[in-house]
């Protein structure tokens, strides 16, 4: 795991200080609003979007369970073409394998495509302690590096950001990467464009070396697809004349043609656009053509442990679209950083406590980050039913019991922690169980009612806090029952 | 037509008046009510929070409880979506476990046979009007259980909407969870009172003088909410107004400040305490 996210406090600590950042919440608020509403219209515009649904989350499944031959079949592809093609079992190996493949071009410095999976295994990190240094070139990106911060969406990494704090990154910080900003630089969308164009401009027509991600590989032909909105990450793709991508071995699809579900679901779910401006597909090298070495490095990193989870699995699914983030609630409050992940939001609750697992304090707070009011699900684009997922990992912390870690079987001992509540479901459960004792505790909840107080000490404070409790009612229903309707009814 | 009252352990305990409000309804509509007082829970507390297999037991029992009935009536959302779409998952995965068929088996059909209330109204009596009278302004929260995992749709706008007296508001950002999620509300009291918040500042802007939804769970979090706001809007389960009659009205709750009617404009010392709480 890289060192980016160690030691991080649990989601509710993280996010009881962002939910009191005025500026975050607003920021976050009018940005999410605003591309829900408008992935609602856009997808709102095919009669198909439910099969399309269904379809891609077939292909994913097929793909899924039978990942092994797929990658296989890629790996032949893609050298055949003239690429080369490395296996990473974790972020180290990974971060590993890029070092030594641009140390191997002499190069210093490389410029970057919008990527997950290099944000997943803290690459920009590795390569600069190698005395690498890694230039972000999508333009939210760039806006995170230059503030020496962390992305907080998928899709939008400066989500967090308003316009005039990106011009005060810009103005403050692009001098020290490179070309500087204008002077009189305005907070106007279009000045900030054309600030970031004329420094990145610069590190595309210099920079040999391009390290990539992507959103799909196809099995059959070996050819790598990226989707992007600024034409930035083209340069990257083309330009250099060595280009690495790091994968994750689940972006896997058979054939070219199923590409034809996720190129009308991804746009639509993640920018709203019908179709993405810029899709560059490459397959190999080709003389003369873009760059002259190829190297692809699949990514394992807790993938294949989560393949063995027939409940967790479905999270593989995940075409990165950022929907999830956009309609989710929490994700709108408590914002991206208090997931602790390179994968925020609903995705981030189930993904990440199945690749890094659930053993510290974060990891296993992360399945609770969600009132499951179902709205990610909803908009899935691979129909990944997020609430089960998060519900069952829930189990997993509190309950314990098998899983694999590392591509071994292991059993968790259920978290610390939750001794308290532990006790308190099994007794709740004893006493839902033996009616009598249900309804003895009841008559007691009704008889101290008087000196029942609306705020509770201990943990019931995090109720009371900020809200009363409801006053226990002098006559439950049942008496009030009983009393009124002697003759029907069961035996208690 | 004879129907069981699945009320839930919450309302039995903490909200009598909404179980009366359905037994009133219901009988006025001609259904002869029956309350097996044998249940309990539904496990949906053990379960969401990742206690499985405490969930079954109580999932078991509740099955036995109803399983005469050929309708079983519940005013909770979310306890419905519990026994209609999770407990049939409980047997898959006991299944899956190498633990057979037998919970399968125990939990089937129950689901099938239980309806939430605008559902029970609307499909099976096939009502919109049942007589009621509530003169009063409402609006109405969409509880996430029942609008996604159920699939409620219009039923109780158009329960709503044919009660004389009663003028619906429209809720901005009705389909937004409210924030209580059950020990959600607890485990991230932060994000969930944020929520909260937000929530009753939009029904007070939409100046009703009442905040209804078909769960009481997510009102308890709303009204808890509310109450310490000193907010004037008050909650209501849809089961109250509906049984709501001419000749019996509903009275609206007496706790809190008195309803005071430009809740549209929120006086600024509630406005600065609520501004001051989750801005
Ligand atoms: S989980 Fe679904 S909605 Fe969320 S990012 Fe992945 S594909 Fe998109």
């Amino acid at each position: 795991m890289s060192s980016t996210f160690l030691g991080l406090p649990s989601f509710p600590v993280a996010a009881r200080e962002s939910t009191r950042d005025g500026q975050l919440r607003a920021n976050l608020r009018h940005a999410t609003h605003t591309i829900r509403a408008k992935r609602a219209v856009a997808v709102g515009e095919l009669s198909d979007w439910g099969e399309l649904r269904a379809a891609g989350a077939a292909i994913k499944d097929h793909t899924l369970a039978h990942l092994d031959h797929y990658l296989q079949q890629l790996e032949q592809a893609v050298t055949a073409a003239g690429g080369h093609v490395h296996w990473a079992a974790d972020a180290d190996e990974a971060n590993r394998i890029v070092t030594d493949l641009v140390h191997a071009t002499g190069e210093t410095e490389v410029v970057k495509v919008k990527s997950m999976a290099t944000q997943e295994i803290g690459l920009n990190e590795a390569l600069a302690a190698q005395g690498i240094r890694a230039y972000e070139t999508d333009l939210a990106e760039l806006i995170v590096q230059l503030g020496d911060d962390r992305p907080s969406h998928i899709l939008v990494p400066a989500i967090h950001k308003n316009r005039a704090e990106i011009r005060d990154i810009f103005r403050t910080q692009m001098a020290a990467w490179g070309r500087p900003a204008p002077q009189g630089l305005s907070d106007e969308p279009a000045a900030l464009a054309e600030a970031a164009r004329l420094h990145l401009r610069q590190k595309f027509l210099h920079t040999k070396v391009g390290i990539s991600g992507a959103n799909f590989m196809v099995a059959d032909t070996g050819t790598l697809v990226v989707l992007e909105s600024e034409g930035n990450g083209r340069m990257c793709l083309t330009l250099p004349e060595t280009l690495i991508s790091v994968v994750g071995i689940e972006k896997i699809v058979p054939t070219f043609r199923d590409l034809e579900v996720f190129l009308q679901t991804l746009p639509r779910s993640s920018t709203a656009e019908r179709m993405n401006p810029y899709t560059t597909m490459w397959t190999g090298t080709t003389d003369g053509d873009g760059p002259k070495e190829f190297h692809l490095v699949l990514l394992d990193n807790g993938r294949t442990d989560t393949l063995a989870d027939t409940v967790g699995r479905q999270a593989l699914r995940c075409i990165r679209c950022s929907a999830c983030l956009n309609v989710c609630p929490v994700y709108e409050r408590a914002g991206g950083h208090a997931y602790g992940s390179a994968y925020p939001g609903p995705i981030g609750a189930i993904l990440t406590p199945q690749l890094r697992g659930t053993a510290t304090e974060l990891d296993a707070s992360l399945p609770y980050a969600s009132s499951l009011c179902g709205a990610c699900y909803d908009v899935c684009p691979v129909a990944i039913d997020i609430p089960d997922i998060l519900v069952h990992l829930r189990q997993r912390v509190v309950e314990g019991g098998e899983t694999v870690r590392g591509g071994v079987k292991t059993v968790l001992e259920p978290a610390k922690g939750h001794t308290t509540e532990r006790a308190a479901m099994r007794a709740a459960r004893w006493v839902f169980t033996h009616p009598a004792a249900f309804a003895a505790g009841r008559r007691a909840a009704t008889a101290t009612r008087r000196l029942h107080s609306r705020r509770l000490p201990g943990p019931g404070r995090a109720w009371t806090d900020t809200r009363d409790l409801p006053a226990v009612p002098a006559q439950s229903f049942r008496a009030w029952w009983q009393r009124t309707h002697t003759t029907k009814g069961g035996t208690p | 037509m004879r129907a069981a009252l699945f009320l839930t352990c919450v309302n039995d305990t903490l909200y009598p008046d909404t179980g009366r409000a359905v037994v009133r309804l219901l009988e006025r509509l001609g259904v002869e009510v029956d309350f097996p007082l044998a249940q309990t829970c539904c496990g949906q507390a053990h379960y969401n929070t990742g206690y499985r297999h405490e969930a079954e037991p109580l999932a078991r029992r509740h099955a036995r409880v109803f399983r005469d009935y050929d309708y079983v009536v519940t005013p909770s959302g979310s306890c419905a979506a519990m026994v209609r779409d999770i407990h049939p998952r409980l047997g898959g995965r006991a299944r899956a476990e190498g633990r057979g068929d037998g919970l399968a088996r125990d939990l089937t059909g129950t689901g099938t046979r239980t309806y939430e209330l605008t559902e029970f109204l609307v499909d099976v009596l096939g009502v919109t009007d049942v007589g009621a009278y509530f003169p009063h302004t409402v609006t109405y929260h969409p509880t996430c259980h029942g609008l996604r995992m159920l699939g409620l749709g219009d039923r109780p706008r158009r329960l709503l909407e044919a009660v004389r007296g009663l003028e619906l508001r429209e809720l901005a950002g009705a389909e937004e969870c409210c924030g209580f999620g059950g020990t959600f509300a607890v485990k991230n009291s932060d994000v969930s009172a944020a929520m909260g918040a937000d929530k009753v500042a939009n029904a007070v802007r939409s100046g009703a003088e009442v905040l209804c939804a078909a769960d009481n769970s997510c009102l308890m979090h709303l009204g808890g909410t509310i109450a310490r706001q000193g907010t004037a809007i008050r909650p209501v389960h849809i089961a109250e107004i509906l049984a709501s009659t001419r000749e019996e009205p509903l009275r609206l709750p007496a706790t809190g400040a008195p309803v005071h009617m430009t809740v549209g404009r929120p006086g600024t010392e509630a406005r600065a305490r609520r501004e001051g709480t989750h801005r």
